[in-house]
């Protein structure tokens, strides 16, 4: 812990003192995964997100902070569609996922949530054998040949940091394993689909210390492949390990921007206030 | 496709996008929903059955009978080959007989089971004895029928001589016995959920079980105690097979517990075992007393509903 | 200022804890008198009904003479009967609870289907007697078929099935179906593959109950013009029938007092069958309890 920190100190002074990073970053344009444009939602009458306008790109971590209620657990619940299981929620506006509307009427839901995977905030595998678990999206979406799903679970249990673990167990309960044990099981259970977005809603909120950490170099490793936006109550966490973040108030995106550049020198008062821990 | 050009693996993706295009899994998304509500109707259709075929064949009967006649007649004579007699009091009368006998057993035993279970017992001995009660709720009548008949009767028979063999005494026991586990054990869960907070505050100030018991906890858990024990009454009034082995077929209009009576489902039972012909007025009359039957019984129900919900305890 | 005096305090006290005593005491002997019920019940039915309980009581079909009477026919109609209500009362039932937890909307009419399970709870199975013999006996032209009292027990079990089923449900915590539909799973998939698993030991245990009422059910058959004496045992769902609780029903009504004995032996067939499907159940709750 002591080190991280220090590196975060580092890492502030060196990239405050050294503007040209972000306009060098100008030059290798990234492809956007998701672009909010004036997104609203209600639950029934309260505005929960208001006039929401993000680009999130691709293969970096976004990291999405806030004080609880300020939305932004229902944005990225949006970006999968995971909020319309609330029967009152409404919603105007666009969220483009690569370009194409996830709100208009020929989208399926299924197929957007095949492509934008999502980690949750309690670790929630199935009551299934650990294999079991982590075939469930293949086989959900027809893949049942059986030496394609274990080469499927191999690589998603690896990919997820524990297939050591649990290689001699596969067949046992996934429940028998620990909170963070867990949790990496859930996120290899997304792996196993090869989403191309994965959301992750508070995923280290009800783990250890130690855990905590592993879910955190897994999501470092993670980037390389896959284009990640994290929900995080902890702000020493998203600037540990995300490249951008968006500080949410009241349903409104107050301040989005390169984290140490959030972390460093916010151009928002209230944003500087939240990380200074003077609210929230 | 979007994911395309992102440089790494397809094959998942792939794999998922061909099966995607199947045609089956959507039919199948349309169609269950379709089919389940279907299901949900049927328990809906049940209870239109029920009370149309009740009112159908009551209305028939009521072409052959006058209802002030059935309403308001003391005498009960379907049987009578020259002036056949349907007062509808007797079978009523003969009902409630049974139904009180079996709540003056059943109440103040099962209140006291409760009481005894939710605010004294060890844990240990509540989970000995809640499975005896499940059992015991989970005899047969005609199990409960025959012990009334064989058992309850000549026993009762060597304290009162002059006791019938089919009488309203013995299955009103018998029927109490019935109850009892569910009077019992729906008071004991209304007395467990008064919050333990409640119980710790009466204690603290020096109360005795017994204090907390009777001046906290049971009218803290009044409206489910009493809600259990309306509808026990109501299984009690549509019981059948006890009544019937036990009961006898003498519809009478008095308030003597010891001789035969007829309650409202035994006389379909003796209607039903005998071989009363299609369309006669006998048949039909067995559709009155069961839709009469049923009209005590659902008025029980949502007296019971109304009384758990309208004088529910917030904590 | 003292509102409280002590030594008055004191031999209240004193008897205050004499009158809780004695009023323990009365309530356990009350919670006895349903455990010495039991009790007698079964010694009284068991020292009746052993001496009959023999092979031929199992081989012999029903008969005016006691000695000569058994169960045959019955043991073998009373599973018949269980073969047409399981799946009837189990497909409507899980049905319409999947459909409650599941689809339905928060409205009016699911508020209607809801209470209308709990009132259908409340009717006597006797008036369930009467609706199958109008619907299934005459309308369907079912007779007195095992199809028709499977079909008219089966509705009476229905509600008892949906509140279970219902309940085993609803213990499915939604972060389950959360990750389900995060993994692009489609509804019915996700109730097939991970509500409907999670919630089977429940719905069984629940179901097998229901069913062990329905077995020792009497009061509808009888309505229904099911016979009591047969000499062949059913060869079809339209076949005609008898049943353990409808033979032991006319053995019990018999004036002669040897058929109190074979009643007595036919009602610890029953009683057998009865604590078999229970144990089954209870075996499935502790067995397959989820914990999550």
């Amino acid at each position: 812990m002591v080190e991280l920190m220090i590196k975060n100190e580092e890492n502030k002074t060196v990239k405050t003192s050294a503007p040209f990073i972000g306009e060098g970053q100008k030059v290798f344009e990234k492809n956007t995964v998701f672009q909010s444009k004036n997104f609203n939602l209600w639950y029934g009458d309260h505005h929960a997100l208001k006039d929401i306008n993000l680009d999130i790109k691709e293969n970096e971590v976004t990291a999405i902070i806030g004080p609880s209620g300020c939305g932004k657990s229902t944005y990225i619940k949006a970006l999968n569609r995971m909020v319309e299981l609330v029967p009152i929620v409404k919603t105007n506006g666009e969220v483009n996922y690569r370009g194409r509307n996830i709100f208009g009427s020929d989208y399926e839901v299924e197929e957007l949530r095949t492509r934008v995977g999502m980690v949750f905030q309690k670790p929630n595998p199935f009551p299934k054998s650990i294999y079991d678990n982590i075939a469930y999206g293949p086989r959900i979406h027809g893949i049942k040949n059986k030496k394609i799903l274990d080469e499927i679970v191999e690589k998603s249990l690896r990919g997820a940091a524990i297939w050591d673990e649990v290689k001699d167990r596969l067949n046992q309960n996934a429940y028998g394993l620990s909170g963070g044990q867990q949790q990496r099981i859930c996120i290899a259970r997304c792996l196993a689909i090869e989403p191309d977005v994965i959301l992750m809603d508070e995923p280290t909120s009800a783990l250890d210390p130690i855990s905590t950490l592993k879910v955190e170099e897994l999501v470092q490793e993670l980037k390389d492949n896959y284009s990640i936006i994290i929900v995080t109550h902890n702000m020493q966490q998203a600037a540990r390990i995300s490249d951008k973040t968006a500080f949410f108030l009241n349903g409104e995106v107050v301040e989005f921007d390169h984290t140490d550049k959030i972390f460093s020198t916010p151009r928002d008062q209230r944003t500087e206030d939240y990380i200074s821990g003077r609210f929230g | 496709m979007a994911s395309q050009g992102l440089g790494k693996e397809q094959s998942i993706q792939d794999m998922i996008a061909q099966s995607r295009n199947k045609k089956g899994k959507k039919f199948i998304e349309k169609l269950m929903p379709i089919l389940l509500i279907i299901t949900a109707l049927i328990s809906v259709l049940t209870t239109l059955g029920i009370v149309f075929t009740l009112i159908f064949e009551t209305f028939e009967f009521f072409q052959r009978v006058s209802i002030t006649d059935y309403l308001f007649g003391t005498e009960w004579l379907p049987f009578s080959g020259s002036e056949p007699l349907y007062g509808v009091l007797p079978l009523i009368l003969g009902t409630l007989k049974v139904s009180v006998i079996a709540a003056c057993v059943a109440v103040p035993l099962g209140i006291a089971a409760a009481i005894y279970l939710s605010e004294y017992a060890s844990d240990k001995t509540r989970r000995v004895i809640k499975p005896i009660l499940e059992v015991l709720a989970g005899v047969p009548t005609i199990v409960y029928g025959f012990f009334a008949l064989t058992f309850i009767t000549p026993l009762l028979q060597q304290l009162i001589p002059s006791l019938k063999i089919f009488n309203a005494l013995s299955p009103g026991i018998v029927v109490g016995i019935m109850i009892l586990p569910m009077i019992a054990s729906l008071s004991e869960d209304a007395m467990s959920s008064v919050p333990n907070s409640i119980r710790e505050g009466a204690l603290a100030l020096g109360s005795t079980k017994l204090e907390v018991s009777l001046k906290v906890v049971l009218p803290a858990a009044l409206s489910g105690i009493v809600s259990s024990v309306v509808l026990a009454v109501s299984r009690a009034i549509g019981e059948t097979m006890i009544v019937s082995l036990a009961g006898g077929a003498t519809p009478t209009f008095d308030f003597d517990v010891t001789g035969s009576i007829q309650t409202m489902t035994a006389y379909i039972v003796q209607v039903s075992s005998g071989d009363a012909g299609y369309g006669t007025t006998i048949y039909y009359s067995i559709y009155a007393v069961g839709f009469t039957l049923f009209v005590f019984t659902l008025l029980m129900n949502l007296l019971a509903q109304y009384i758990s919900k309208r004088f529910r305890e917030e904590y | 200022m003292k509102y409280m005096n002590d030594t008055v305090v004191m031999k209240r006290m004193k008897s205050r804890l004499q009158v809780n005593k004695v009023w323990k005491t009365i309530f356990i002997i009350a919670t006895s008198v349903a455990l010495l019920a039991l009790i007698v019940l079964l010694v009284r039915i068991v020292t009746q009904g052993t001496g009959y309980l023999n092979w031929d009581f199992f081989n012999n079909f029903g008969s005016r003479f006691a000695e000569k009477a058994g169960i045959k026919a019955a043991l073998v109609g009373s599973i018949y009967l269980m073969l047409v209500i399981a799946p009837v009362s189990m497909i409507l039932g899980v049905g319409t609870a999947i459909y409650l937890e599941e689809y339905a909307k928060k409205n009016k009419f699911t508020d209607f289907i809801q209470m209308n399970i709990s009132n259908l709870a409340g009717v006597p199975s006797i008036v369930f007697g009467l609706l199958g013999l109008t619907i299934f006996a005459r309308m369907l032209f079912l007779g007195k078929s095992i199809l028709a009292a499977g079909l008219t027990m089966s509705l009476l079990i229905l509600p008892v099935i949906i509140v279970a089923a219902q309940e085993a449900i609803r213990a499915v915590p939604k972060e389950q179906r959360e990750a389900s539909y995060g993994m692009g799973a489609t509804k019915w998939q996700t109730i097939t593959r991970v509500v409907l698993p999670a919630a089977i030991p429940g719905i069984l245990t629940g179901s097998i109950l229901a069913l062990s009422r329905a077995v020792g059910e009497t009061a509808p058959l009888v309505v229904l013009g099911i016979p009591v004496i047969l000499q062949f045992l059913p060869d079809g769902l339209l076949s005609e029938f008898t049943t353990l609780p409808l033979q032991i029903y006319d053995w019990a009504k018999r004036p002669q007092e040897e058929f109190q004995f074979v009643a007595a032996a036919g009602i610890i067939v029953l009683m057998v069958l009865l604590v078999i499907m229970n144990s089954i159940a209870i075996f499935i709750r502790n067995k397959f309890q989820k914990r999550y």
